[in-house]
């Protein structure tokens, strides 16, 4: 009976069975893995732009800069000129820089809407005015972005010899009572050695595609091994090596070029003195991305390091994000506008759909005589629901834009079109709704003597209510995240003020979010991700309410 | 003035029901039973009586006054400025401004007459309507007062202007479809037949074409650049990446299907069916986000590692992402229709000594198989008029190709492309996007509608 041929079947047949098994499984995991990475992925994007980076800074108000009259008049406060007095306040704060351009870079650490939080102090509290105040000051985005890492690390040698600048600012040498710099300079040597790995990866790509270029490559590849063949010449740095600073003497010097025994070097922070820096007195510092590669330059980077050391930066929430409309500065941007804006627009929305959606599925489903024009409106209706929604984009600009001549980018032409997008959601959940209370309630209505109307609107309506109002919130949820036919209409406009009426220029989240993708500032990418999160959670929200009312409402019969 | 037209409308209204009710338990004279209507229902009746001439005198009158105040203004202007319709609308747009107050500079005398007539004109109009309105509402009032009696069928009527009011709203839904059909028609009519319009293509060049550049119909100074309206290079990279979403949501959402109906244990289920649902709600400009800036690097490091040459916007990323968009939309057409399938057909196949899967594969989806067919259909109708995945992750150069690796273009990223920002209704341009949106809507209406047929004609008939 048992052969082994019969034996190897079933074998064959058990192991087909645990395949087709595993392919299910592996599917639904691969669906799961995927909707976790999303979510991750942006969270983890996200998560960042909820908190943003301020300067805490020693401000003294002068009664003369900011309200010379003393009217104590907020506007007066409001209108006064602070740019200066925070770039002084800000010099202030890291004394003894240089040069007109050092000094740009500095001024350029402050977001420029730094003082807007002192603006709305002095206008609220004109006393202040006068006296010294600690104040916050907002940082750029860039400058925000470095401090919350991953731009560049950086690594600290402790000196081990006695180094002797030849000046406290400006160009300096450093000599070393040894060859001290000897370490240091093996690893410049090395970043070269990895520059000319990166090299050869182009030049194969080069080869295959331009002889020119390929001939380049290989010259300064060429040129680049012959540096690092000499080990122990001195090297000139720039931009594509990792930055080598030295701090001593309480200040900090970028070194421009740098050999075994002595170094030359630009001075970022002054030096107190000239004097010799004995061994474990002074650093090494290496901002090891290179300069070139990062959009942080040098200068800055060292400005933030000793702020931070000061204690004078603070990491706070990100108020700003919520209290705001769009700007095109990064730090200074909000997602209160759009928000605004795609609320007024699912006003608009709801107010069509649930009037017009409810008692068309009650025309449908209780009324409507059988017959071929109704037959009509039901496959429309089922077809209607798979337009593409761009299309629907399409008719908004065709018809509300360009025939009646209702203005662009306005929350009323959006909600009208999401309304007519959703319609045919609502229409089909409320009928499903309807058709789920049993005849018995309807009839008996009727055998009282209610009317028809009487029975549909009294009895049937209010016990189908719970079914129409979580097919209504599934269907707001849907407009909610919908863009595409918002691009058509207009919303994707750049609006600074949050919208208050329902012709006002407006954006809607979505939309928001896809302008935010598409510019190229870094911190933009997080501001997107963290709309995005927002999006998410009030789409969490709604859909969670609409299975609660499920849950909590439903009634078997 | 719509404002104090609708409150005056709105008290009339009120005070009519009130009436209209009061009336009827004044006629009824304590003996409910024998009026044939609930009081409610003439309050109802007279209410609606009032509201009818009331609403029609807005609707004729609003019009009407625009234009006498209209007419009222041009009178001012001679006859051969009026005949040119951009100096008429000039002068009207003029008008409407200084009228406002929000003219720029200081107005001349005859825009300033003009602008004083049209108010003037506007203000006797808007009184007309006002007083017309009321006077018709309670002339209407009055005459539906007198017909309630004992006997009055106030029910009947209500309940028969309440039918005409729900069937509106069931049209609703069909005035969109002929919204959308003739807005996109007459567009891409205009596109193809209209001679004023410079640059247009044939039907064929549209059909058949191969190089599709409108940019290049945007300034007569660009002549030497040829402009090219050839839809083929769009439908091929709108196939191209539909292929792919296909090639990535079948086998998943048909397996996913098959394991949550016939293997899963209810807690599974419990579990899996919300992450297919998130996945369902999670709007789709995240996952073009997703596509852009994680997916397309990935697959272009991925590339590069294996010496690939990988577009930073290849039609594999966007393809991939939308493949996973359209899981949960196959997974759950198919999960209802291989529920559907009668228990006993399994029943018969294990009785037989099949196992599982070979029920699933043998007796299942054979059964199924219909619906199934109609979920891809349905499924691949979604991938093609899908938007914002592909804008964020496709490219915009319309190469005719088929390397996934490549960058292409879809017809809804074009339609974006060229609708974004501010057009002009007479340019080649403007309108190549509603010809794109009638064949994207031309495509999609069949395959759902073969797909419904598809479903309804092959469907297994059971019990």
């Amino acid at each position: 009976m048992t052969s082994d041929a019969f034996k190897a079947r079933i074998k064959k047949r058990y192991r087909s069975e645990a395949m087709f098994r595993a392919y299910g499984a592996l599917s639904l995991a691969i669906t799961a893995v995927f909707v976790i990475a999303v979510v991750t992925d942006i969270v983890v994007k996200g998560m960042p732009a909820f908190w943003q980076h301020s300067l805490v800074l020693d401000v003294t108000v002068k009664a003369d800069d900011i309200d010379p009259k003393a009217t104590k008049d907020p506007a007066v406060i409001r209108a006064a000129d602070y740019f200066t007095l925070t770039r002084d306040t800000l010099r202030a704060a890291v004394p003894g820089v240089e040069g007109r351009l050092a000094k740009k870079e500095l001024d350029g650490l402050m977001s420029s809407g730094a003082a807007n939080e002192l603006r709305e102090m002095l206008a609220a509290d004109p006393s202040l005015i006068g006296q010294t105040i600690k104040a916050r000051f907002l940082l750029s985005d860039d400058a925000d972005l470095y401090l919350k890492g991953g731009e560049t690390e950086i690594e600290k040698f402790p000196g081990r010899g006695v180094v002797t600048p030849s000046g406290t600012t400006g160009e300096i040498t450093l000599l070393t009572s040894s060859n001290d710099f000897a370490d240091d300079l093996v690893r410049v040597k090395k970043a070269l050695a990895v520059r000319i790995d990166g090299l050869r990866r182009d030049l194969r790509r080069a080869e295959r595609g331009d002889p020119g270029w390929a001939e380049r490559i290989r010259e300064e590849i060429a040129g680049l091994e012959a540096r690092v063949n000499q080990p122990s010449v001195a090297e000139t740095m720039d931009a594509n090596l990792p930055s080598l600073l030295v701090a001593m003497n309480g200040g900090l010097v970028k070194l421009t070029s740098i050999g075994n025994a002595d170094a030359k070097g630009t001075v970022i922070l002054p030096l107190t003195s000239a004097a010799d820096a004995q061994p474990g007195t002074w650093d090494v510092v290496t901002y090891t991305r290179p300069e070139a590669n990062r959009k942080i330059s040098d200068l800055e980077v060292s400005f933030l390091e000793k702020l931070k050391a000061d204690g004078k930066v603070q990491n706070h929430f990100n108020t700003i994000f919520f209290t705001a409309g769009d700007s095109r500065e990064a730090e200074l941007a909000g997602i209160l506008g759009s928000l605004m804006g795609s609320i007024l627009m699912l006003s608009v929305t709801l107010a069509i759909c649930l009037p017009v959606g409810v008692l068309a599925a009650v025309y449908l489903e209780e009324f409507a005589p059988k017959n071929w024009f109704t037959d009509i409106i039901e496959i429309n209706i089922n077809n209607l629901a798979a337009v593409p929604s761009i299309v629907f984009g399409l008719l908004g600009l065709a018809v509300f834009l360009n025939f009646f001549g209702l203005p662009r980018s306005a929350p009323l032409v959006g909600g009208l079109v999401l309304g007519l997008l959703v319609l045919p959601t609502i229409i089909i959940a409320s009928r499903a709704a309807l058709k789920a209370v049993p005849p018995s309630i309807k009839e008996a209505a009727l055998g009282v003597g209610a009317s028809k109307q009487q029975a549909v609107f009294h009895h049937v309506l209010p016990l189908a209510m719970p079914g129409i109002m979580t097919g209504t919130i599934i269907g707001m949820a849907h407009a909610l995240g919908e863009t595409a036919p918002l691009l058509m209409i207009g919303m994707l406009a750049f609006v600074v003020d949050v919208p208050g009426s329902l012709t006002d220029s407006a954006t809607a989240l979505p939309a928001q979010i896809f302008i935010w993708s598409d510019l190229p500032e870094a911190a933009f990418q997080a501001k997107t991700a963290a709309a995005i999160m927002v999006l998410l959670v009030v789409l969490f929200v709604m859909n969670g309410t609409a299975i609660w009312l499920r849950r909590r409402f439903e009634r078997r019969w | 003035m719509s404002l104090t037209y609708f409150g005056l409308m709105l008290l009339l209204l009120t005070a009519a029901f009130f009436v209209g009710r009061s009336r009827s338990y004044a006629v009824a004279g304590g003996r409910f039973a024998d009026l044939h209507s609930l009081p409610v229902y003439h309050g109802l009746f007279v209410a609606l009586g009032v509201f009818a001439p009331m609403v029609l005198i807005y609707m004729a009158g609003v019009p009407l006054v625009r234009y006498l105040a209209q007419d009222a203004a041009l009178s001012f202007f001679p006859p051969d400025v009026l005949n040119d319709p951009l100096q008429r609308s000039v002068i009207l747009r003029d008008v409407v401004r200084v009228a406002a107050g929000q003219f720029a500079g200081e107005p001349s005398a005859t825009l300033k007459d003009a602008a004083a007539a049209a108010i003037n004109t506007q203000n006797t109009g808007d009184m007309a309507i006002i007083f017309g309105g009321l006077a018709a509402g309670l002339a209407a009032l009055i005459a539906s007062f007198w017909q309630i009696s004992l006997r009055f069928r106030a029910r009947h009527w209500v309940e028969r202007f309440v039918i005409i009011v729900l069937g509106v709203c069931a049209i609703v839904a069909v005035l969109t479809t002929i919204g959308i059909v003739f807005s996109v028609m007459f567009e891409t009519y205009r596109f193809f037949f209209d001679p004023s319009l410079k640059g247009r293509p044939t039907v064929l060049e549209f059909l058949f074409g191969t190089e599709w550049n409108p940019q290049a119909a945007m300034r007569a100074d660009q002549g030497d650049i040829k402009t090219a309206f050839g839809f083929i290079p769009l439908l091929t990279g709108t196939l191209l990446i539909t292929f792919i979403a296909i090639l990535v949501a079948g086998p998943l959402g048909v397996f996913s299907a098959i394991y949550l109906a016939e293997y899963a244990s209810p807690r599974l289920r419990a579990v899996a069916k919300p992450v297919l649902e998130i996945l369902a709600g999670i709007p789709t400009v995240v996952l073009g986000f997703f596509a852009a800036l994680t997916v397309a690097p990935l697959i272009r490091s991925m590339g590069e590692y294996y010496g690939l040459d990988v577009a930073s916007e290849s039609a594999l990323a966007a393809g991939l992402v939308m493949g996973m968009m359209i899981i949960p939309f196959i997974s759950s057409l198919s999960d209802d229709v291989i529920n559907a399938v009668p228990q006993s057909l399994r029943d018969g196949a294990y009785a037989l000594g099949a196992t599982k899967s070979e029920t699933i594969r043998q007796v299942i989806l054979p059964a199924a198989f219909a619906g199934i067919v109609s979920a891809f259909m349905l499924a691949i109708s979604r991938a093609i008029g899908e938007t914002m995945i592909v804008v964020m992750a496709a490219g915009l150069a319309a190469n005719l190709t088929f390397n996934p690796l490549d960058a292409v273009t879809t017809i809804t990223v074009q339609i974006k492309t060229i609708l974004v920002g501010d057009q002009e209704f007479d340019s080649a341009k403007t309108l190549a996007a509603f010809a794109l949106g009638f064949v994207l809507f031309f495509v999609t209406l069949m395959l759902n509608l073969i797909a419904n047929r598809i479903a309804h004609k092959y469907r297994e008939q059971y019990d």
